[in-house]
């Protein structure tokens, strides 16, 4: 067993885990934060896609004891006083989600793409989200969504 | 009021998806659940000796581990093919069974034999690796086109042939064809995929002891059907001691039709032990187990006259059912497929030949499109291939065959209730700046590369479905939708349906209708879905049906609503019914403007009075409190979208790398309630499409192993793989139904196959190349060119 530390959204939470706990597993099933989903165990879909101390990360492939004493961002932790991350409206207001699968994951990639990049063309944004799959949207309206959402941030 | 209906409304569902608080299966947790593992047969075929589980019992945590034997024993039945097929002979179609659990043999890699539950995930996997299965490892038959010649891989099934299938008339066929100028022939191998839901398949079964219920949460497209088939045909527990709830659903693509042996086993294993149960699957397990789509081995010829007028077809198709038949598994390649075989043109002569086989592997059943992406694909292929042969223009041949009256009789089976096929490739052609293709041609040939056009033009039957029409071809229940609408006194507005949305977008769309047939605001309607003791029974959501079957439901719904509502308003107004008109939410008495608003009327429902007393109730004498209707609504026809697609693709000889530079897709879906929800429908159906044409394949080696079985080896396709499709519409109404509309889930699968190969032939001057058009393919296809872009025959 190990323990892990973690602020996950604001808050801090210490737990006990077995050592091969995966991020993902802490996420949801240790503090109930089941917005984080797992479409693969591969590293591929990237459903799983959160933030460690600002980064996009893959939950799936990282051990929760990895990221002892870092700050975690999840899908939940994106609402701020009751309003969605402006990346959040965009997706809502360019229909880009579906079954809203792999949308936390999408999210949370578009968001760390925009840091990095204020304005992405269209093949940015595409290239970017190659580690995100959607079976849904064919991606045109996740496009839209965040090119509206860097015209907005 | 401006309708609503037509509108682009943002998603209702979507604030709780897009914050983390979706409730999907795996989300579910129990308090004393148990957690399954599956042990799986890793051979395609093989006799099981023995099922040794002594060593496995004794592992850390280990609560219960059930094999084929209690199945057997316990009486618990397996799963079942929702269709009865007969062979042009006139004898039954030949089934297997299907035990939840397989007992005495495994028939594909993946297949269950046993499963463990543990107080831990981690403990019941490690058991199910000491569960210890004797095999008997024999050979398996894995390829399609060879099936009917390898061993019976199920007793008495000769040949493994489920069925050897017509429809229509060989002889006038044969006629026809002795008119031609031409024979177009083409062989076609149109390959398995694997629908890929972005959620894996997952089940939590939570057993009350006091009330004997069992209530499964699953992965389902249709819960109450689900529900049906485990009551009637597992014989799990009757259908008023099982709830299904199907919560949000990650995505269907027909994967979630079938009922599966986990969600069997743990229902049944839950009430056994008297303990919930989790299972959720591992990617690997769904591509193993999940059922897959497509896998045809096809000769079609067309007849044609030296002007391009088509004379008759025919189709000789071999169709892989995979190990069993599924719910969907045998109608798919029949009355879906074949019906549509020819397409959007008058072709007086025309028949469709199935011989559908079992094999070692996976079970195919509906994957988006089901059965009309297979009869578009050959159709489109051979009249592509009839436009370069022939030397006519390829949208001006397709010109020449469609139909311009409507309602189309078909020569097969269908009434095409309405179209305009002329405007949708008309417009297409626009769009994609059709008549200027060859410079653009000539520029990329400049460059190096290859480019080529491709069209196709679809129409499908779908909106399934009318349930005589579908009972008498051998369904086993009607395809018939239901809604209930509940008006509170207060005035809110519950919508129960029977379908279910798993991405589709129903909370929106369904609550448009109901708003605008009832005057009332979207805001208050809610509509609910996906649980078997919600609302009505319902068949579900496959085949482009929830609105044009289960939308209907709801404005009949409606309609009686507001009936009742006006006999109400009546009384209350003082009136005679037919001097009241209903709109917009009003009821107004035309001459005097005097009116109720359907809230106030509503709310005077739920007020019954009697003879006796003195409160003068506002309902008139007789008529019963509440305002709750109910409507089952079974559709007089299919609807028929259509449409023309469009594509430009550039090969890079050096590499194969196909591109896709522009794709148009023109279509007719009738009326659109939300224009937001359609456009991403036909996206997604679109990528499905490319990806089939260009990215994946299931392949199996010739023992039986599934070699894609990950995201590593089966290619999604990712977001850097399309280009902006340019989306068009034209509207035809469809007469079968009071809105006028035509289903669009699954259109962009039917028309962008065809679409893309054509242009990728094109690129490689007329060479034949099969799906998936892989670099490697394409780059050997582009070896075996003269030189670049030669017209090849």
């Amino acid at each position: 067993m190990t323990k892990v530390t973690i602020e996950v959204n604001g808050k801090k939470f210490s737990k006990d885990v077995a050592d091969h706990t995966i991020l993902s597993v802490f996420l949801r099933d240790n503090l109930n934060l089941t917005g984080t989903h797992v479409g693969c165990d591969t590293s591929q879909c990237g459903a799983c896609v959160v933030h460690v101390d600002g980064k996009s990360i893959k939950s799936c492939s990282t051990l929760a004891a990895d990221v002892n004493g870092s700050k975690v961002i999840t899908i939940e932790g994106l609402v701020k006083e009751g309003k969605m991350h402006p990346m959040q409206e965009a997706f809502k207001k360019m229909h880009g989600l579906q079954c809203g699968f792999c949308t936390p994951g999408m999210v949370m990639s578009a968001i760390d793409l925009l840091k990095n990049k204020k304005n992405p063309t269209d093949t940015e944004i595409r290239e970017w989200l190659e580690g995100n799959i959607c079976r849904c949207t064919g991606y045109q309206n996740i496009v839209a969504a965040v090119k509206e959402a860097a015209s907005k941030m | 009021m401006a309708s609503l209906v037509g509108s682009r409304v943002e998603r209702k569902e979507d604030k709780r998806l897009l914050t983390g608080k979706g409730r999907y299966t795996a989300d579910i947790n129990i308090a004393n659940q148990t957690y399954a593992a599956f042990v799986r047969s890793p051979h395609a075929r093989a006799k099981i000796k023995k099922v040794d589980i002594s060593k496995a019992l004794k592992a850390s945590g280990v609560v219960e581990i059930l094999t084929g034997e209690e199945i057997a024993t316990d009486k618990i039945g397996g799963l079942i093919a929702g269709w009865a097929i007969r062979s042009e002979d006139g004898s039954e179609m030949k089934v297997p069974a299907n035990p939840p659990l397989a007992k005495d043999s495994a028939n594909f890699v993946g297949e269950p034999i046993a499963v463990v539950f543990a107080e831990s995930l981690d403990e019941a996997k490690d058991a199910a690796d000491l569960v210890n299965v004797d095999y008997k490892v024999l050979k398996g038959v894995i390829n399609t086109a060879d099936a009917m010649k390898g061993e019976a891989i199920h007793d008495g099934i000769d040949k493994n042939l489920c069925y050897d299938w017509l429809l229509g008339d060989r002889k006038a066929v044969d006629e026809a064809f002795a008119k031609a100028d031409k024979i177009i022939k083409v062989d076609l191998i149109n390959n398995r995929c694997v629908p890929n839901a972005m959620e894996p398949r997952a089940c939590v079964v939570d057993y009350n002891t006091a009330s004997e219920e069992i209530t499964l949460y699953t992965t389902s497209q249709n819960p109450h059907l689900s529900r049906l088939i485990m009551s009637a045909f597992g014989g799990v527990a009757p259908e008023n001691k099982l709830r299904v709830v199907a919560p949000d659903v990650g995505g269907g693509f027909g994967s979630k039709i079938n009922v599966y042996n986990e969600e069997i086993v743990c229902s049944w294993a839950s009430k056994k032990m008297e303990r919930p149960i989790k299972w959720v699957a591992e990617r690997t397990e769904s591509f193993l187990t999940d059922t897959h789509g497509r896998d045809h081995v096809t000769h079609a010829e067309l007849a044609v006259t030296n002007d391009g007028k088509f004379l008759g077809f025919k189709n000789e198709t071999i169709a892989n059912l995979g190990a069993y038949a599924r719910v969907f598994g045998t109608v798919t390649p029949t009355y879906l497929f074949g019906p549509c075989a020819t397409g959007v043109y008058i072709i007086p002569a025309a028949y469709t030949n199935v011989k559908a086989v079992y094999t070692n592997t996976a079970p195919v059943d509906a994957y988006r499109g089901a059965g009309r992406p297979e009869a578009t694909y050959t159709i489109e292929r051979l009249v592509e291939k009839a436009a370069m042969e022939l030397g006519i223009d390829r949208t001006e041949i397709r010109m020449r065959n469609f139909p311009t009256e409507f309602p189309f009789k078909q020569t097969l089976v269908h009434t095409v209730d309405s179209g305009d096929y002329v405007a949708g490739l008309e417009k297409a052609k626009q769009m994609a700046d059709y008549d200027n293709f060859e410079a653009r041609r000539k520029k990329s040939e400049a460059n190096g590369k290859l480019r080529g056009i491709g069209v196709s033009s679809y129409f499908e039957a779908c909106g399934i479905a009318p349930s005589a029409v579908v009972m008498s071809l051998g369904c086993g229940v009607g395809l018939w939708e239901s809604s209930e609408v509940r008006f509170n006194p207060t005035g809110q507005v519950s919508v129960f349906t029977g379908a279910h949305s798993h991405g589709q977008g129903h909370d929106t769309t369904f609550a448009q209708i109901a708003a605008d047939e009832l005057g009332v605001g979207l805001d208050v309607v809610d509509v609910v879905h996906g649980d078997t003791d919600k609302g009505t029974f319902g068949m579900g959501t496959y085949g482009s049906r929830s609105l044009a079957v289960g939308g209907i439901a709801i404005v009949n719904a409606c309609k009686k609503i507001v009936a009742k509502g006006k006999r109400v308003a009546a009384k209350m107004l003082e009136v005679s019914e037919d001097e009241i008109e209903f709109k917009d939410g009003e009821f107004v008495v035309t001459k005097s403007n005097k009116k109720k608003t359907i809230g106030e009327v509503a709310f005077a429902c739920y007020l019954p009075g009697s003879r006796d007393s003195d409160f003068k109730s506002p309902l008139p004498e007789g008529e019963e409190p509440g305002l709750i209707e109910t409507s089952f609504f079974d559709p007089a026809n299919f609807s028929f979208p259509a449409g023309s697609h469009i594509a430009e693709v550039e090969i890079d000889p050096e590499t194969g790398e196909v591109k896709v530079e522009k794709y148009t897709a023109v279509d007719d879906f009738g009326r659109i309630v939300n224009p937001l929800v359609v456009e991403g429908q036909v996206h997604g159906g679109i990528a499905q499409g490319i990806g089939q044409a260009l990215h994946e394949n299931t392949e199996y080696d010739e023992t039986g192993q599934l070699i894609t079985a990950s995201y590593m080896d089966y290619t999604m396709p990712r977001a850097d793989n399309f280009p902006e499709f340019n989306l068009g519409f034209t509207c035809t109404h469809a007469t079968s139904n009071p809105l006028g509309v035509k289903g669009c889930g699954e259109a962009g699968a039917i028309a962008s196959p065809p679409t893309i190969m054509n242009a990728v032939i094109d690129a490689l001057g007329g060479q034949e190349i099969t799906m998936p058009a892989t670099a490697e393919k394409v780059w050997k296809a582009c070896k075996a060119l003269k030189k670049p872009n030669s017209k090849a025959a």
